[in-house]
């Protein structure tokens, strides 16, 4: 009955864990023409805030999200329709929006949001989104966990089976490490790979998840359908060992905060939750010393220690290499060390945590380039 | 893996897991096993509140039920960790603590000192704290500035699970006594808690909420009220930083100064007696080396100067409330600047 031609600006659910959201501010008024991709408003979650970006196109019909009020993710918070749509049958649609029913009911019936599944290398937390389609791994970075790609991984499951998980020594998974070393953590990859049944994936990795992800096609190239490499290491020798050293080192919130600053070109990007989730990672038993053991077997005298990309550079995988240009962690020049083989994006206004801070931009780039390899 | 647990849970979890790693830690204490109840019972009471229950199962003889005689088993706790084993003796009551303080004051708070360091005492002397439990005035005492006075002593008082897991598995790791205060009427408070071993370093605040306006400054039980506060405050467009110390010796000041020196007023609610205890401490403190930075008179909000009534009306209004919290902060904006002394 609703006309097709009005589509409706939801809540966003950017991870596992998001209820809610608080409109922080619009970026458009209403009445503005929005083509794909344009920046619409920014939401604020305790975990981070971040831009939402429009979906599909239309004019700005109307802004009902108030800034500074919550709302419940899939709430309506604003429409877009074509100026030829009549302002009453946009005021029906309103009206008739009703939050969708038993999001909380589907999800407990899709089972918990994570799993863990126990590898050769031991317990692997992991999640998994997505029905059908190619299938895609991501693997975050050091430090990281899979909640790192928590604007990424719901994106790429709308067509793909997509499986995050944490790699031995971080976030829920062991954090005993018997081999701290690129290819100790692509053997660790492909076990869970073999453990959950998958036999050929679509890798994408960031920063040193990149490195392991090349790592992994070099070693078992049959087991790589194609690599998405996001403000990758392995491709020059350049790393921030300043950074590296302050998050091992980090103890406190003090400590860590201005650390987790140089992740982002956007500062204000670092929310108390982050830190928190970070600091609460970090006194875990086991994880010192995981993380003291990649970081003197990768990044010993502050340079990488491994450089893949000639080994990458003769093309026999599908290559995509995405980073934020203000990337304060490993330089964006290093993206030209595939130049010739890879398709390359540099994005302005973003930094090391590129896939969060243009979540838009990386997905689209990333469903793209899957799509095409598969 | 995370779940929810309640403080008293996690309080048990940390003891077993460091019971599992180290064979030198022991649990020593009046009833934490409680003797057996029903067949296949084997720690009836696992403490008088139930804090232990399970772990003798699991570790047996090295939980063991000591007489009822705190100035003899908190000697041997002490003496046991100072010929290598890591000791965690339930005092049940911290109250009770003055039967046995010269064993640790004078003892286990000196013996590093006066050997030169050549001796430790990694000893954890764990017990109830706090009013609100109607358990009258011998069992209800924050008698937490009598621990921090003492040089030698580490002093813990979480306000959740999350936090009491940490800071109790630090506590037994740490080499020096430590006195870890449970504020008894936050046992069955739930928060997310790894499943995982994981220590808190002593010494670090834990800043609950940023804010601008004013600093709340607290520690256990009150912690809850402040963060009452300051959201009833935030309503009225005031946003107070909350900070829960979670360590009163050591106690983190960098974390203090700051924040005052951004927001200009300081309220510290502590639910010790009004003299001498952590809210006059810190005020001390921040006045000597902040001064320049405050913009109203420091605020303290403690209990009054009395014992803990047993009359439940009277003993909700001794521990400080929301209100008054609120209260204090309303003073330090007020344009008179928060001259008057008792409010």
């Amino acid at each position: 009955m609703l006309n097709e031609r009005i589509k409706p600006i939801v809540m966003p659910k950017w991870g596992l864990s998001m209820s809610e959201g608080k409109v922080t501010g619009w970026l458009k008024r209403p009445g503005s023409t929005i083509s794909i991709g344009d920046e619409l408003l920014e939401v604020e979650t305790d975990k981070i805030t971040n831009v939402v970006e429009a979906g599909e196109t239309g004019v700005l019909r109307r802004v009902l999200g108030e800034p500074g009020t919550v709302y419940p993710v899939k709430a309506l918070i604003a429409v877009l329709a074509e100026p030829d749509v009549p302002d009453d049958d946009i005021d029906a649609f309103i009206s008739a929006y009703a939050v969708p029913a038993g999001e909380d009911d589907g999800e407990a019936e899709a089972g918990p949001q994570y799993h863990t599944a126990e590898t050769p290398a031991g317990t692997i937390r992991y999640a998994k989104r997505g029905e059908g389609g190619p299938t895609v791994l991501l693997v975050h970075g050091f430090g990281g966990d899979l909640d790192n790609w928590l604007f990424t991984i719901d994106a790429l499951a709308e067509n793909a089976t997509v499986y995050a998980l944490d790699l031995p020594g971080h976030g829920q998974s062991t954090k005993q490490m018997a081999d701290p070393s690129l290819s100790g953590l692509s053997k660790a990859v492909l076990g869970f790979l073999d453990t959950v049944g998958v036999e050929r994936a679509h890798f994408v990795g960031h920063s040193m998840g990149g490195a392991v992800s090349m790592r992994t096609a070099l070693d078992a190239p049959g087991r790589v359908a194609s690599l998405s490499l996001i403000a990758s290491a392995g491709l020059g020798e350049q790393i921030d060992h300043g950074y590296i050293q302050g998050f091992v080192g980090a103890t406190s919130r003090r400590d860590l905060k201005p650390v987790l600053e140089t992740l982002f070109a956007d500062r204000g990007l670092v929310s108390r939750q982050m830190v928190d989730d970070l600091l609460k990672y970090k006194r875990l038993d086991g994880v010192d010393e995981a993380l003291r053991a990649l970081s003197s077997s990768l990044f010993a005298d502050g340079r990488q220690a491994s450089v893949l990309a000639s080994g990458i550079a003769d093309g026999r995988t599908p290559t995509l290499v995405v980073w934020g240009e203000e990337d304060q962690v490993i330089p964006a020049h290093h993206a030209q060390a595939l130049a010739n083989t890879a398709q390359v994006a540099v994005i302005p206004g973003a930094g090391h945590m590129v896939q969060m801070e243009a979540a838009g931009k990386v997905n689209a780039l990333l469903k793209d380039h899957i799509a095409k390899a598969n | 893996m995370s779940r929810k647990i309640s403080m008293k849970q996690a309080i048990n979890e940390a003891l077993d897991l460091e019971m599992r790693r180290d064979p030198t830690v022991i649990v020593m204490g009046e009833d934490i096993v409680g003797g057996t109840g029903a067949q296949g019972e084997e720690d009836a009471w696992g403490g008088v509140l139930g804090v232990t229950k399970g772990l003798y199962a699991k570790h047996g003889d090295r939980l063991m039920d000591t007489p009822l005689s705190e100035s003899a088993y908190i000697g041997a706790a002490i003496g046991a960790a100072a010929c290598g084993l890591r000791p965690v003796a339930e005092l049940m009551f911290l109250d009770f603590m003055g039967v046995c303080f010269d064993q640790i004051f004078n003892q286990a708070a000196k013996f590093r000192y006066m050997f030169g360091g050549k001796a430790e005492t990694p000893v954890v002397i764990r017990g109830m704290v706090g009013a609100g439990f109607r358990a009258a005035a011998q069992h209800s005492q924050m008698l937490t500035p009598l621990f921090t006075h003492i040089p030698g002593l580490k002093v813990v008082c979480p306000s959740n699970a999350y936090d009491a897991k940490g800071l109790l598995i630090q506590s037994i790791r740490d080499n020096d006594p430590v006195i870890f205060c449970e504020h008894k009427n936050l046992y069955g408070l739930e928060c997310e808690v790894p499943a995982e071993s994981y220590a808190i370093p002593f010494g670090e605040a834990n800043v609950l909420r940023d804010g601008d306006d004013v600093t709340i400054v607290s520690y256990g039980l009150t912690v809850h009220r402040a963060m009452e506060a300051a959201t009833a405050l935030a309503k009225d467009g005031t946003e107070a930083e909350v900070i829960d110390l979670r360590t009163l010796s050591p106690i983190d000041w960098d974390t203090i100064i700051e924040s005052v020196e951004r927001t200009g007023r300081l309220v510290v609610v502590d639910e010790a007696h009004p003299r001498c205890n952590l809210a006059t401490d810190i005020a001390a403190f921040v006045g000597q080396n902040a001064f320049g930075a405050l913009k109203a008179g420091i605020q303290m909000v403690t209990a009054p100067h009395t014992p803990v009534p047993f009359a439940p009306s009277l003993e909700d209004l001794y521990v400080p409330s929301a209100d008054s919290i609120a209260g204090a902060v309303r003073r330090t904006l007020s344009p008179k600047g928060a001259r008057s002394i008792a409010a």
